[in-house]
C-alpha cells in the first residue's frame, strides 16, 4: 500500500497515469545526465590530478629558487625589488555550459605584453638567482590558471553529480514505485465498484421478474 | 576584469607578485578566515591561491566557496612543503561524485 492515500477516481487515475509518464521519462533524462557527467568528470579529475601533480613540482622547484635567491641577498634588498610589480594580471572569467553544470573558463592577460616585465627591479643590486627564481614561477602561470580552471569545474561537476544522482535514486526507488502503486489500488478499487455494480443491477433485475411474473 | 591572489606566508608567496597577482601575507594565527572573507566578498577575485598550511586552518570558510562559480580557490604547497592537503581536496570530489575514491594508488 502507498503511504499516500489517493481518491479512488478516473480522475485521478488519469492525473497519476500522467504523473508516472512524466517520472519514467524524467528518469530516464536524468540518467542519461548523470551518465553524460560522470563520463566527462573522470576525464577531467584525471587531468585534474596529472597537472596538480605537475604544479605542485613546479612550485616546489620555484621555491627552492627562492630560497637559493634569497641566501644570496640581503632581506632589504628582496623586498625592495618585488615591492612594487611592473607586471599586473587580469583574468576575464567566461561560462561553458556542461550538461547544465556552467563551469567557468579563466582566460588571463597581462598588462603590458612584454614577458620580461615580471622583473620588477634593476639589475644591478640583485643576484640572478632571483631572475631564475621569478622566471620559474613565471614560467608555471599558464598551468597555474589551468589547474585552478579545472579543479573548480571539478569541485562544481562532482556538486551536480551528487545532486543528480540523488534526483534519480529519488525517482527510481520512491516516486515510481509510489505511483506506481497507487494506480494498481485505483485500478481495483474501480473494478471493484464495477463488479458491485454489476451484481447490484443482476439483483435488481432478478427482483423486478420476480414481481412482474411471480417466479 | 578580476585578478587573482595569493594568499600565505610570507616566503611561500612573495614572488607571486612579481607576476602581478596581489599577495596577502597572513600568519596562520593571525585570522586569517578574516581576510579570507574579505577577499571572496569584494569580488574583484577569480581566482585565489591558497597555501595548504594555511588552508588547513580555515577549511571550513573554504567549503562555503566550493558551490560558487568564482572565486576558485585553489591549494597550493608553500615553502613547508607539501602535505598532499591539495590532492586530498581533488580526492573528496571524486569521492563526492562517485561514491568512493576510485583514483587509489
Amino acid at each position: 500500500m502507498a503511504a499516500t492515500q489517493v481518491n479512488p477516481t478516473r480522475m485521478e487515475l488519469s492525473r497519476l497515469k500522467k504523473k508516472l509518464n512524466t517520472a519514467t521519462r524524467g528518469h530516464k533524462l536524468l540518467k542519461d545526465k548523470r551518465d553524460e557527467l560522470m563520463r566527462r568528470f573522470l576525464e577531467l579529475v584525471k587531468e585534474n590530478k596529472l597537472l596538480r601533480e605537475k604544479v605542485e613540482n613546479d612550485i616546489k622547484k620555484a621555491n627552492s629558487n627562492f630560497v637559493l635567491a634569497k641566501a644570496s641577498m640581503s632581506q632589504e634588498t628582496l623586498n625592495a625589488s618585488l615591492l612594487a610589480p611592473k607586471q599586473e594580471i587580469y583574468v576575464d572569467v567566461s561560462e561553458k555550459n556542461v550538461m547544465s553544470v556552467d563551469i567557468p573558463v579563466f582566460d588571463y592577460t597581462t598588462r603590458t605584453p612584454d614577458s620580461n616585465d615580471i622583473y620588477s627591479y634593476g639589475f644591478a643590486f640583485t643576484s640572478s638567482d632571483l631572475d631564475d627564481a621569478v622566471k620559474s614561477l613565471a614560467d608555471l602561470l599558464p598551468d597555474l590558471i589551468k589547474l585552478a580552471e579545472i579543479e573548480k569545474s571539478c569541485q562544481l561537476m562532482a556538486a551536480e553529480i551528487e545532486k543528480t544522482r540523488r534526483r534519480v535514486n529519488a525517482l527510481e526507488h520512491v516516486m515510481i514505485p509510489d505511483t506506481r502503486e497507487q494506480i494498481r489500488y485505483i485500478t481495483r478499487k474501480l473494478d471493484e465498484n464495477e463488479r458491485s455494480t454489476q451484481t447490484r443491477l443482476m439483483k435488481v433485475k432478478d427482483m423486478m421478474l420476480k414481481e412482474a411474473h411471480g417466479y | 576584469m578580476y585578478k587573482i591572489a595569493v594568499i600565505g606566508d610570507r616566503d611561500s608567496v612573495y614572488g607571486f607578485s612579481a607576476l602581478g597577482m596581489d599577495t596577502y601575507f597572513v600568519k596562520p594565527e593571525e585570522e586569517p578566515a578574516k581576510l579570507f572573507k574579505k577577499l571572496c566578498q569584494s569580488d574583484s577575485y577569480s581566482i585565489i591561491y591558497i597555501t595548504e598550511a594555511l588552508a588547513a586552518v580555515i577549511e571550513d570558510e573554504i567549503e562555503k566557496y566550493a558551490d560558487q562559480k568564482t572565486p576558485a580557490v585553489i591549494l597550493i604547497p608553500g615553502t613547508t612543503g607539501n602535505t598532499g592537503q591539495g590532492m586530498a581536496a581533488v580526492k573528496t570530489s571524486v569521492e563526492k561524485a562517485v561514491g568512493s575514491d576510485i583514483f587509489n594508488d
